[in-house]
Order: C-alpha cells, then sequence, then structure tokens
C-alpha cells in the first residue's frame, strides 16, 4: 500500500502539471465565450442601473429602471404578452404533436409517417423572420385567411388580423403554434416509437379503451419528450423577436408588444439603454425562473 | 366487405387529422407560392391558382433582393463561424471530459448558464462592444459574437460525445507516448466525426437563420444573413405583395433544398440537438 501511496504521488505530481496543461484546449472556447457572453451579460445588468442615452455622460438611477419595468403600462404588459404567447407556442403544439403523434402510431403506416415528418418540419427549418412575412400575407385583408372564412360563409368574421386591437396577439401566436407544432410532433413521435407496443395490446386485452391507454401508457412515456417540448418553446414564447418584429412590431398600439422587441425598440429608436438593459435583465431572470422548476418536474420520474 | 368499412370508419377520421396538420403546415408556403406567381402590380387576393404563372417574378426578385450577394455573405458568415466553433468547442470539451482539467466542472456550469438565457440580454451591449472594437457593420464583427455565443451549446454537445468514448481509448493513446494533442487529432477527432457533423447541420442552420443579432450588428443588409436581409428587403417592398412573397420564397430556398435533400440527418440532429439541450 505504501509502495503505491509514493508512486502515485509522485505520479500526481506530474498528472497534475498535465492536467493544467490540458486547460490550453478549453482556453479558445473560454476566451471567445467569457469576451462575447458573460461579459456583454455583466454589462448589461451595469448599464440597468444608469440612465443613459448611448452618447451623453450616463447617471446613476438606482433600481429606477426596473420599478418602471413593472410600472410602466407598455412595459409590463409586453411581459404579460409574453406569458399569453406560452398558450401558443407550447401548450397548443404539444398538444397537436400528442394527437398527431398517437394517430401515426396507431394508423403504423410508414408512408403517413414519413411525409407528415417532412411537411410538418418545414416551418422548423425557415426563418422565423421569412415565416412572419408568409403570415402577415396569410392574415392580411385579402389575404388567404379571410378568403377562407367567405368559403365558409363566415363574412362577418374576416377582418386585418393583425391590425385589429384584440385580435393580432392571438394572430402572432398562431405563427409561434405553427413554428412549433413540427418539432413537438417530431419528438414526440420519436418518444412512442420507444414505448414498447406490448404495453398497448396488453392493455386493449384489459379492456383499456384508447383514452385510458393514452392516460396510462402514451403519456408517462413521453415525459421526458413533453419536457423537452415544454422547455424549448417556453423559451421560444418568452424570448420571441423574430416573429414578431417582422409581423407587427409590436402594434397596434402596443397590443403585440414583447420584451425581446420592446428591448430592441427601447435600445435603438428610444435611446433608452438603460432601460433596455433593465428589461433584458427582467427577462433573463423570468426564463431562468420559469425553466428550472420545469427541468426539475420532468427529469424526476 | 363490412371490415374493410369498418376499418375505414377508423381510419377515415385519422388520415383527414393527418391531412389536416400537413396542410396547416404547408398552406402558408403555399399561400406565398400562388401570390408570387401572379402578375406584377396586381393585387392578389388569397390562394389561387395562377392561370398565368409569372416565373419570371422570381428572376426579378432574385435582382431586386440581391440574393446573389446575400448567399454569397451568409456562406461567409457560415464558414467563419460553423468551423472555428466546431473546433473549439471540441477542444474543450475534450479538456473537459477526457483530460478533467481542474475546475472544468466549473466552466461547465458557467457554460450551462449561457445555455438558457435568451440573446435578447446580449445584444445592445455587444452593439456597444463592437462600435469599441470598430467591428461594427462588418462580417467580422458578426461572426466573433457568434462564435462565443454558440459555446455553451457546443460544448455542452461535444460534452456529452466525449463522455462517452471509453477510457481505453484514451489510455492507450497515452501509453503509447501521444501528447494529449495528437491524440486529440488523431484518435478522438475522427471518432466525434458523426457528433461533428450532426453539430455542424445545427449551427449552420441558427447561423444562416438569424436575425437579432444579424440586424443590429451590420447596417448593410447585403453583408448580412439571409434571414437579416429581409428586414431590409420588407422595408423597401413591402406594398408590392407579389414581388415581396417572391423574395421571400427566395430567401427561404436554400435552407429548404439543403433539408430536402440531407432531410434525415437534419431531422436526426435537431431532435437529438433538442433532447440534449
Amino acid at each position: 500500500m505504501t509502495g503505491v501511496g509514493v508512486l502515485s504521488r509522485v505520479d500526481l505530481g506530474v498528472r497534475s502539471r498535465a492536467r493544467w496543461a490540458g486547460w490550453l484546449f478549453a482556453l479558445p472556447a473560454l476566451v471567445m465565450y467569457a469576451v462575447f457572453e458573460l461579459y456583454p451579460i455583466i454589462t448589461a445588468v451595469q448599464y440597468s442601473f444608469f440612465d443613459w442615452d448611448g452618447i451623453n455622460v450616463s447617471q446613476p438611477v438606482g433600481l429606477a429602471n426596473y420599478t418602471r419595468v413593472f410600472t410602466e403600462p407598455q412595459l409590463l404588459a409586453s411581459i404579460v404578452h409574453s406569458f399569453i404567447l406560452i398558450i401558443f407556442f407550447t401548450f397548443l403544439p404539444v398538444l397537436l404533436g400528442l394527437v398527431v403523434a398517437s394517430i401515426v402510431r396507431e394508423i403504423r403506416s410508414k408512408w403517413a409517417g414519413g411525409a407528415a415528418r417532412t411537411l410538418m418540419f418545414l416551418p422548423q427549418i425557415i426563418p422565423g423572420a421569412a415565416s412572419a412575412i408568409a403570415w402577415t400575407w396569410m392574415y392580411s385583408p385579402d389575404g388567404a385567411v379571410n378568403q377562407l372564412l367567405r368559403a365558409l360563409g363566415l363574412d362577418s368574421l374576416t377582418r386585418a388580423w393583425l391590425g385589429d386591437f384584440t385580435w393580432a396577439l392571438p394572430a402572432v401566436g398562431i405563427i409561434g403554434t405553427w413554428l412549433a407544432t413540427g418539432l413537438c410532433t417530431l419528438l414526440l413521435m420519436a418518444g412512442i416509437g420507444k414505448i414498447d407496443g406490448s404495453l398497448y395490446e396488453a392493455a386493449s386485452l384489459d379492456g383499456a379503451n384508447r383514452y385510458h391507454q393514452f392516460r396510462a401508457i402514451t403519456l408517462p412515456g413521453l415525459r421526458q419528450e413533453i419536457g423537452v417540448c415544454v422547455t424549448i418553446t417556453i423559451i421560444a414564447a418568452l424570448a420571441s423577436f423574430d416573429v414578431v418584429f417582422m409581423s407587427t412590431q409590436g402594434g397596434p398600439g402596443y397590443s403585440t408588444q414583447v420584451p425581446g422587441v420592446q428591448v430592441y425598440q427601447l435600445a435603438f429608436t428610444e435611446n433608452r439603454i438603460g432601460q433596455s438593459s433593465a428589461l433584458a435583465v427582467v427577462l433573463s431572470l423570468i426564463v431562468l425562473a420559469v425553466i428550472l422548476p420545469i427541468q426539475r418536474f420532468f427529469r424526476e420520474k | 366487405m363490412i371490415p374493410v368499412l369498418a376499418r375505414l370508419r377508423d381510419t377515415a377520421p385519422k388520415t383527414a387529422l393527418l391531412t389536416a396538420a400537413a396542410l396547416f403546415s404547408v398552406f402558408p408556403l403555399l399561400s406565398m407560392f400562388s401570390a408570387a406567381l401572379q402578375p406584377q402590380g396586381s393585387a392578389p387576393a388569397g390562394i389561387s391558382f395562377p392561370t398565368n404563372p409569372q416565373w419570371h417574378n422570381f428572376v426579378d426578385a432574385w435582382n431586386v433582393a440581391n440574393i446573389t450577394t446575400l448567399v454569397q455573405s451568409s456562406a461567409v458568415l457560415v464558414l467563419g463561424v460553423v468551423p472555428i466553433a466546431m473546433l473549439i468547442s471540441s477542444m474543450a470539451a475534450y479538456a473537459i471530459a477526457q483530460l478533467r482539467i481542474p475546475f472544468g466542472n466549473v466552466f461547465f456550469l458557467l457554460l450551462l448558464l449561457g445555455l438558457t438565457l435568451p440573446y435578447e440580454i446580449v445584444v445592445v451591449p455587444l452593439y456597444y462592444q463592437m462600435q469599441q472594437m470598430g467591428l461594427l457593420n462588418t462580417q467580422l464583427g458578426l461572426i466573433l459574437p457568434l462564435i462565443g455565443l454558440n459555446m455553451p451549446f457546443a460544448v455542452f454537445w461535444m460534452r456529452t460525445h466525449f463522455q462517452s468514448v471509453p477510457a481505453e481509448i484514451s489510455e492507450s493513446s497515452s501509453i503509447d507516448g501521444a501528447g494529449p494533442w495528437k491524440a486529440f487529432r488523431h484518435i478522438q477527432l475522427p471518432l466525434a466525426v458523426p457528433a461533428l457533423a450532426s453539430l455542424g447541420v445545427l449551427m449552420f442552420l441558427s447561423t444562416w437563420n438569424q436575425f437579432l443579432l444579424a440586424i443590429v450588428l451590420i447596417d448593410d443588409p447585403n453583408k448580412r444573413t439571409m434571414a437579416g436581409a429581409l428586414q431590409g428587403f420588407v422595408g423597401a417592398h413591402s406594398t408590392d405583395v407579389v414581388l415581396l412573397n417572391a423574395g421571400a420564397l427566395l430567401i427561404m430556398a436554400p435552407t429548404i433544398l439543403v433539408f430536402l435533400v440531407f432531410q434525415k440527418y437534419f431531422i436526426r440532429a435537431m431532435l437529438a440537438g433538442a433532447v440534449k439541450g
């Protein structure tokens, strides 16, 4: 035992030097991450305690920027909207994904599964900004949505969807549903494929109907996949930018304003850098506060 | 006869639902396509079968939107970001997972923090930082931040791979007297090719589609990513529905083409990426 101890102490000296030398491998990544992510994060926190227009000398204002995030109606509304968007970005896609994935499992047609996969995945790979253009055209007074309503005899419902104070936010939300449904469906389809098929056979022999099978087998079996969908799409809802920026710019009024677009406008059109940074910090804290418990919930068995 | 009917009654609603879901996915794209083929200057209404499709619109939109320049500048950005990010992230992941560098776990935890934080928190400071560095409105000024911002996911991804490499492989290479760099280059990297390929696909897509940083850090739409250039294009042609739709379709086309060709690969990478992320 002692011999081994002596040996390993010598060995340890050499090895610990070698282990420190390993940092040469990690250094480039650390430098890039520190300079272009950590440092900007720290700077944002620092900005958030100042009043600064980007040019003149900044004035320390304490927590005033943070108070305003929760008292200025437009800023508070942007945060509320981002939570409303979770219904469209997260809830609907997961629901639709579960339905489609269950159907594909029951049909057991490779062809249907493959076709659904390709078509439903398309929205996932085009830029969000481009999807916003597609949908802006769909929602326009002459667009396909109104055309469809007229064809169904629902002329009274037609409107300029993105210009409507009540309907603009749900309309933007549906764009998010469109973007996220494919990814969720595919994830859930892959997850269902991993569930042991004999479970379903045994259940139906026991007389369990389709709903019971779904509750007792599918849903628990997909716990991890649902967790992934929920995590990704909630981040996308809370931090949405591309789609809103390209479709409504937060309008009409501020009825579709979201924190992402608000951060951009405060900084680059209103020159309120401190206020913009405070909102960005609040947004980041909200994302962490929502995501961490969700991660824990879906990880534990 | 009757079992067939019963089967049909069972499958018909399911097939209808599936078809509806698939249609929902492509409908907005079809609506764009139909508008893009109408005569220029006309006011298209909804989806209509183009009786006299104006394919020439795409040529015009190609020229007006400067697609040739845009493809080139997006390619420069992708080539600037993806290979370097792949290399330095796998080096770091190798150091953390295989060389077990001191405080490697602290570094890793620090990276995990960046995994969930939205870009909104870095975009304004980055603007002023790039201004100070004199890199505002240059492609390098977009490439460098994108490399840095890709690190959390990329290191996370490659670390998962390097953890799965059996210890005997690294041990045997160090007994052979190969230094860590040689072992990395000649033994570890070749083994990492599948993981690296998926990572490359994901980073290609996120760089190509990057919007927020592109419009903030680069003023000139011709130096931006394809997605970022859309903003300038919409600003200039928002009233011309035909040209706008044709241009937007052209801007989407490269990723759609790449996707259709490498479909299996894309889906596998994105699903795995989602699960691990």
